[in-house]
C-alpha cells in the first residue's frame, strides 16, 4: 500500500443551500494520475477546488467534513500554505499578461515577495519549463510576455508555474478543454512524466482522455462519488450501473 | 421588383450619407474653437508671458505666471488627494459589486458626478474656507479633488471589472494573499485604464472655474502658499475677459490658448498611453 496524499471522509460542500458535494470519501495515493469525471454539475470541479481551498473564495460557498493532505486537515491549515502545497492548473490558460515568460514561471515566488539569488531563479525557471516540456520552445524568448505564446504553450506555461512551487499535488480543472488536439496531446504526454514527482488530479469531461492518462478514475454523479477504481477496471467492468450508463453514453 | 430594390438602395445611400455628414459636422465646433483661440491667443504667448504676473492696466507686457503656477499646484494637490481615494474605492466597487455598500456608494458616485461644480465650491467653502477664516488654494484643491473622484472611481472600477476572474484565481492558487493579488496582479493589469481615467479627470478639472470661485478665490500676485488665495487659469480668463480693457482681453486669450493646449496634450497623451501600455489579455 502506497502512501496516501489526499484523503477525505464524509466530505460535503455547498453553494448557499445547494448541496453540490455529498459525503465524498476517497483516498488518493502518491505519484498517481487520478481522473475525475462525471456529467456537468456533478460536483467534480467543486470537489477539486475544495482540495486547495479555492472553493471558499466564492461568496456563499461552504464545506464540511474531513479532507486531509497527508495527516493534516486541509480546512484547519492556512489556505495560503495549502495552496503552496497543492498547485492548480485551470480550464483556460491564464498566464499573467503583465509578466514575462520568465516571471510567469516564478510568479509564485515573485508575487509572494519571496527573495532568492538570481541564479536560483534561473534554475527554477529552467527546471520547471523543462518539466513542462516548454523549455526548448521558449528558452530564447524568456523575457517576452507570456501571452504571446499559443494556447497550448500558455497552458504548459501555467503547468510550469505550478511546478515551480514544488507542490505535493497538482490539480487540473479540465486542462485541455480550451486546447486544440495537438496541444491536448502534448499536455497529456506531460501527465505521464509529471507523475514521477507529483500526484495529479485531473477533472475531465473527456472519457477517452480519462482512459488514456489516468491510473485511477473517480466517477461523480449528482454530488456523490459513485465509483473510484483502477481506470482499466472502471472502463471495462464498472461495478455501478450509473457508471456503466455514463461510460456507454446513455446519459451525459 | 427592380424598382423596389432601387428605392431601397437609394434609402441606404441616403442614410449612409446622413451619418457621414453628421460625423463630419460634429468636428466643426471643435475646429472652429481651436482655430479661433489659436488665432487670438498664440500671438500673446512668449517666455515673458509665461514668467510674469499680469501688469496693471495701461502698462505694457504682463503675463499669467501666477495663474499657471496656481493651476498646476492646485491640480497637482487635487490629484494627490483624489488618486488614492479614487483607486481604492474603485477597487472595492469592482471586487464587491453585489454588496449593499457597493450599490449605495456607486449611486453616490453617479450623483456626485452630476452635482453642479458651483455647488461643490459652496460646500467646500462651508467646510474649509469659513472655519479657516480665509480663502485658500488648498480648499480649491479639495473642491477639484471632489470633482475628480467620480471619474477616477468609475474608470478604475470599469477597467478592473473587465479583467477575467481567472487572473485572480491564478494568483490565489499560487498562495498569494489577497492584498498582494490586488497590488501585484489586478492593478498592474488594469494600469493603462486607471491611468487614462486619471489623465481624463485632470483634463476635466483643469478648466473648472466655478469650484474655485469660493475657495481659491484668485490672486493677482504670484503665490506658492497653499494656505493663501491663489490664481488659476480659468479664473484668470474669467476675470480678465469680463474686464473692459483690451490688454486684459489679450491676456485672457493667451491664457485660453495655454489652457486649451494643456487639455489637448493631456487627451493625446492619454490616447497614446492606452494604446501603448494596454496589456493584451
Amino acid at each position: 500500500m502506497e502512501h496516501t496524499v489526499i484523503s477525505s471522509s464524509k466530505f460535503n460542500a455547498w453553494f448557499g443551500d445547494n448541496h453540490v458535494v455529498k459525503d465524498v470519501s476517497i483516498a488518493i495515493e502518491k505519484n498517481q494520475v487520478i481522473a475525475v469525471m462525471g456529467p456537468s454539475g456533478c460536483g467534480k470541479t467543486t470537489f477539486l477546488r475544495c482540495i486547495n481551498r479555492m472553493h471558499e473564495l466564492i461568496p456563499g460557498a461552504t464545506a464540511k467534513g474531513s479532507l486531509k493532505l497527508y495527516d493534516d486537515e486541509i480546512y484547519q491549515m492556512n489556505p495560503i500554505y495549502v495552496r503552496y502545497k497543492i498547485g492548480m492548473v485551470f480550464q483556460r490558460p491564464n498566464p499573467f499578461p503583465n509578466l514575462s515568460i520568465y516571471d510567469n514561471v516564478i510568479a509564485g515566488y515573485k508575487l509572494n515577495g519571496l527573495k532568492m539569488p538570481k541564479a536560483d531563479f534561473d534554475n527554477i525557471v529552467e527546471k520547471s519549463l523543462t518539466s513542462a516540456a516548454l523549455w526548448k520552445e521558449v528558452k530564447d524568448s524568456l523575457h517576452k510576455k507570456g501571452t504571446f505564446l499559443s494556447g497550448g504553450q500558455q497552458q504548459r506555461l501555467c503547468i510550469a508555474r505550478a511546478i515551480a512551487m514544488e507542490p505535493e499535488v497538482i490539480l487540473f480543472d479540465e486542462p485541455t478543454s480550451a486546447l486544440d488536439p495537438i496541444s491536448t496531446s502534448s499536455v497529456e504526454q506531460l501527465f505521464h512524466e509529471l507523475k514521477e514527482n507529483y500526484t495529479l488530479i485531473i477533472v475531465t469531461h473527456n472519457m477517452q482522455q480519462a482512459a488514456r492518462v489516468s491510473d485511477k478514475t473517480a466517477f461523480f454523479y449528482m454530488g456523490e462519488l459513485v465509483e473510484f477504481d483502477d481506470t482499466k477496471q472502471m472502463f471495462t467492468a464498472p461495478s455501478d450501473v450509473r457508471t456503466q450508463n455514463y461510460i456507454t453514453g446513455r446519459f451525459s | 421588383m427592380e424598382a423596389r430594390l432601387k428605392i431601397r438602395n437609394t434609402k441606404s445611400l441616403l442614410f449612409k450619407g446622413l451619418i457621414v455628414f453628421l460625423a463630419f459636422l460634429i468636428t466643426i465646433p471643435l475646429i472652429v474653437v481651436l482655430l479661433y483661440i489659436i488665432k487670438q491667443g498664440v500671438m500673446q504667448v512668449n517666455w515673458h508671458f509665461l514668467t510674469h504676473v499680469p501688469a496693471p492696466v495701461g502698462e505694457p507686457g504682463g503675463g499669467i505666471a501666477n495663474a499657471l503656477v496656481g493651476s498646476i499646484l492646485m491640480v497637482a494637490v487635487a490629484t494627490i488627494i483624489a488618486i488614492p481615494v479614487g483607486i481604492l474605492s474603485g477597487i472595492y466597487l469592482s471586487e464587491n459589486p453585489s454588496t449593499k455598500l457597493a450599490y449605495y456608494s456607486g449611486l453616490c458616485v453617479d450623483i456626485l458626478q452630476g452635482v453642479p461644480s458651483i455647488v461643490i465650491g459652496i460646500v467646500v467653502y462651508l467646510w474649509i474656507v469659513k472655519p479657516a477664516g480665509t480663502f485658500s488654494a488648498i480648499s480649491g484643491s479639495v473642491a477639484l479633488a471632489i470633482m475628480m473622484l467620480p471619474i477616477v472611481i468609475r474608470s478604475t472600477e470599469q477597467t478592473l471589472r473587465l479583467l477575467p476572474p481567472s487572473l485572480k484565481e491564478a494568483a490565489l492558487s499560487l498562495g498569494v494573499p489577497y492584498h498582494r493579488v490586488i497590488i501585484k496582479v489586478i492593478v498592474p493589469c488594469g494600469f493603462s485604464g486607471i491611468l487614462s481615467g486619471i489623465m481624463l479627470s485632470v483634463a476635466r478639472i483643469i478648466g473648472e472655474t466655478a469650484p474655485l470661485l469660493f475657495t481659491a478665490l484668485g490672486n493677482s500676485f504670484l503665490s506658492y502658499s497653499m494656505k493663501k488665495p491663489m490664481e488659476s487659469l480659468p479664473h484668470l480668463i474669467y476675470t480678465y475677459a469680463t474686464s473692459p480693457y483690451d490688454d486684459w482681453h489679450n491676456l485672457a486669450w493667451g491664457a485660453s490658448f495655454i489652457l486649451l493646449m494643456f487639455v489637448l496634450i493631456l487627451n493625446i497623451v492619454t490616447k497614446l498611453i492606452t494604446r501603448k501600455w494596454n496589456i493584451q489579455l
